[in-house]
Parts: structure tokens; sequence; C-alpha cells
């Protein structure tokens, strides 16, 4: 059983419920190995993809782990809906839960709107990421992918680089990974750090080169230009030249690193195409156990239903 | 305040150690007879503990046909379950089935018969793997007259009549030290 009633943060969970996570993941992914990927576990459950935000691999990859659990599926998303017309997001949420739907998949602009939901409905939600606040979903699936390759992560090395400031996927993994009892180092241009990110016990580098000969694992963030409402640095091009992560640069290292990103991909920005394509990175594993540990998270919040409340 | 004490008693031993030993023998030369050197025909022990069973099965299967191996896995039922919200959440097993069971004989293993649900399970979830040429089932201890469902075992270890507030629990000495199966009383 997890500890908690909704996924909204990686910061809520225990270390057991990651543990928990991991495991039931593992069965699912054996199911997603067979010719029919499908178990019928959530037949009499009905979820719902509500996504304010625009998204890919996210919003496919949380309907396959649904429709593969045997859940019946409807999406929504706020382009072209009645969020246009000023409709609140309580009430949109409510009339989607009024016809009789079990669970929220919920995908935000605003940081902590899925907390701000979780008090106003009884539906289990789980967020698929909230402004720059947290992606539970995708910290879970990098941590996975991590140990698949690496084993324990305990006393690993993992850097983080790129636009720390503007990332729910690195808030997130920082989190997920200290609970794991790996090393975490977040790596990029000053001004795309936050002020006092050490104080979640992280160190800060500014130098990529010596990031990078630090780390086990380089997991590298997008850079977020439709968050940057103000410029941090001068052009994409000079990013490109001092925080891109190029083949050069990986051969000149002591060691063969991981190579991960949670997409989608800026190629020639924050990482080249003959890294990004390389043996090292495994970023359609990721992707490939995004399915499973999103099945697992799912399946587990699924629990206990209580036909008294729903709303 | 009051606090319910929940005592369980052993009230009566099914099979000792030696009885046990001798069933196993028994349902193994009776699988062998009907299924010969188990060219077509696999094993498939349920999670979690009808695989002390299985183990033990197979073993002696290969010892009685003298054959190395005999197509063997384990199958998980958790995610076919009929009752995954009426319970708190049941946590998985792993399923291993390293074989195609297209066309073969499946023989179904668990260790106790109770209500059917888990084998209508178990045969959900054997489907999705292929369609089997037939399925048989073996049980070391059968709750007969407690059934929901209209199963009955191909192989029967012992038959036991038990009432609601009864329980059979298998003892396997790889796991708890003994080899015993007994009926307890759960108040």
């Amino acid at each position: 059983m997890l500890s908690v009633k909704h996924l909204l943060g990686i910061k809520e969970l225990k270390t057991e419920d990651i543990a928990l996570i991991f495991k039931t993941a593992d069965n699912f992914k054996q199911v997603l190995q067979r010719s029919i990927k499908k178990v019928p576990s959530l037949r009499d459950t009905t979820v719902a993809n509500i996504f304010f935000e625009n998204s890919t691999r996210t919003r496919l990859s949380f309907e396959l782990a649904e429709k593969r659990l045997g859940a019946d599926v409807v999406n929504f998303s706020a382009s072209g809906s009645s969020v246009s017309k000023g409709e609140t997001l309580i009430d949109t949420v409510k009339n989607i839960l009024a016809m009789k739907v079990d669970m929220v998949v919920m995908r935000h602009s605003a940081s902590g709107a899925p907390w701000f939901l979780a008090n106003h409905i009884n539906a289990s939600i789980v967020n698929a990421g909230d402004g720059t606040n947290e992606h539970p979903t995708q910290a879970l699936l990098d941590a996975y992918s991590m140990r698949e390759k690496l084993g324990d992560l305990k006393g690993k090395h993992i850097t983080i680089i790129g636009d720390i400031m503007h990332s729910r996927v690195a808030l997130s993994n920082i989190y997920c990974l200290n609970k794991l009892g790996a090393k975490v180092m977040v790596a990029g241009p000053p001004t795309l750090i936050p002020k006092h990110i050490a104080s979640l016990g992280v160190k800060v580098e500014h130098d990529l080169k010596k990031a990078l000969q630090w780390c086990d694992v380089a997991n590298v963030l997008r850079i977020q230009l439709e968050r940057q409402h103000k410029p941090l640095f001068s052009t994409l091009r000079e990013y490109a030249l001092y925080y891109g992560v190029n083949r050069d640069m990986l051969d000149s290292l002591a060691k063969d690193i991981v190579i991960m990103h949670p997409g989608p991909i800026n190629r020639g920005v924050e990482i080249n195409s003959d890294v990004a394509d390389s043996r090292q990175s495994i970023i359609l594993d990721q992707v490939e156990n995004g399915v499973a540990i999103r099945m697992a998270v799912i399946y587990l919040l699924s629990g206990k239903r209580d036909l008294d409340q729903q709303v | 305040m009051f606090i319910f004490e929940f005592k369980s008693a052993p009230l009566k031993t099914l099979l000792n150690s030696k009885q046990l030993d001798l069933t196993l023998q028994r349902l193994a030369h009776q699988l062998v007879e009907n299924h010969g050197d188990f060219s077509n025909t696999v094993i498939i022990g349920i999670q979690p503990r009808g695989i002390f069973l299985s183990n033990r099965i197979v073993k002696l299967l290969k010892s009685i046909i003298a054959k190395k191996t005999i197509q063997y896995g384990m199958l998980d039922i958790t995610f076919y379950r009929d009752d995954v919200h009426t319970t708190d959440i049941p946590v998985p097993s792993i399923t291993d089935i390293p074989f195609s069971i297209e066309g073969k004989r499946v023989v179904l293993v668990d260790d106790v018969l109770y209500t059917g649900r888990t084998i209508r399970s178990a045969m959900d979830a054997l489907i999705d793997f292929g369609r089997p040429e037939k399925v048989e089932l073996l049980v070391l201890v059968d709750r007969r007259f407690s059934r929901e469902l209209p199963i009955h075992p191909d192989y029967t270890g012992n038959t036991v009549d038990t009432i609601l507030t009864q329980k059979v629990k298998v003892y396997w000495n790889e796991k708890d030290g003994k080899d015993e199966v007994v009926l307890i009383d759960k108040i």
C-alpha cells in the first residue's frame, strides 16, 4: 500500500513508496513484453487525463498505461475547451468527475494546482507536471531507468544539467534521488540555477566539464524558452557552446557516463545528436519505462474504492 | 477499550510430514500416468504459495521420468483478480513463463482450492499467454463445498469439508521450517 492517496509530488512520498512503485513497475514491464500487453485490473475504473498544458510523451504514456490496465480513458485538453470561456479549474474538474470518473491525471501551468484540487475533490489525482514545481512520474521513471542501468543508486553520482530554474523535472528528480541515497549535482549557467538550491542537499557546478567528470549519469534538461520571461542567457548558440553536451566532451572523460533527457530534445542546443543517439544514451529506455511506471502508479493509487466517497 | 483477540489454535493436522510426502509422490505419479514424458505438457505454479508445491512436484517428476528438464513456469494472478477494489491493493509477485503455451497441455498447480476465484483469475491470466490445448488443475488440499465458481480439480492431494471460520494452512520446509498441513479455527 502506498502511504498517499494522490501522487502530487515526490516530496511527499516515503522511500518505501518508491520501492513499491518500482517493484510493481517491474511486473508491468514484464506484462508489456507479452504479445497481449494488457491486464484487466482496472476494467471498472475511468481515468480522465486533463492537460492544461501541451504534452506529447507524458500524455501518450499515461493514456497507454491506463488502457493497458484495462481502464476507460477520457482526454481533455484546455485548448478548444470551455476553459477559454472562463470556466474555473474546480468547475471543470467537478464537471468531469460528475460523469463518474474515478481518477484524474492533471498537468497544469500553475505550480501547486494539483494540491489545490486535492483539497476540493475526492478522486485520486496524479500530477503530470505542475508549473515549475514537480513532475513526479518523470522523476520515478528517470530513477527507475538509472537503477536498471546502474543497480542500486545509493552513493551514485547524478548530475542534472541545464535549465534548473524552470524545470519541474529537476526538482522532482532531486527529491527522488535524495530519497534513494544518490548524490546529486546541478550544473548550468548561474542565471538558470535557483539561488538556494544547495539547501536541498545538492552540489552546484557551473563548469560543464567538471560536472560531467564527477557523475555516473548526466540528466540533460531542455531549455524552456516558453517559461523565460526575461532573457537569462544571451543566445542559444552561446548556451550550446558552454553547456551543450557533445561527443568530444564525452570522449574526453575518463569513463563512460549514462546520458538521459526527459524530452522533448532541442537538438544542437542542450545536447548534440551524436550524444542523444549514442549507445550511452538511455533516452528511449526512459520513454519505455515511463509506461510501466505510470501503470504502477495508477494501479497502486486505484486502491480500495469507497463507494460513498464519489463526488 | 475492548480488543478483539484472534486465536488460531491448530484444530487438526490434515497431513504430517510423512503423509505429505506420500501425497506428493502420488500426485506426481498420477501426472506421469496422464502426461507420459511431459514432452507436450507444462507445469505452471500459481504465485505466491502454489510455487512451493509446484517446485516439489517438478522435482519429483524429474526423478520419476528421469528427465532433466520439464517446462515449468510461475504465474502471478494479481492483475486478474476480481476484488482489486474491495481490499487493500494487492502487491504482485513475479510471473515467469519462459516458453510458449500455445497448443500445450497445462497443469496449473496451487496449494489450496477454496472459492475457485484464484483459479478463475489464473485461467484468464494464462489465456493471455496463448491458447493451450488443455488446462488441468492440481491442488494439494480441496476445500470442497466452499466453491463460488464451477471449478473442479483434476488431481487432489487431500479433500476436506470445512466451514467458513476455518482456514487450511500449508507449511513448507523451505519457507516455514516444517512440512505440515493443518486446519485452524480463525476465531
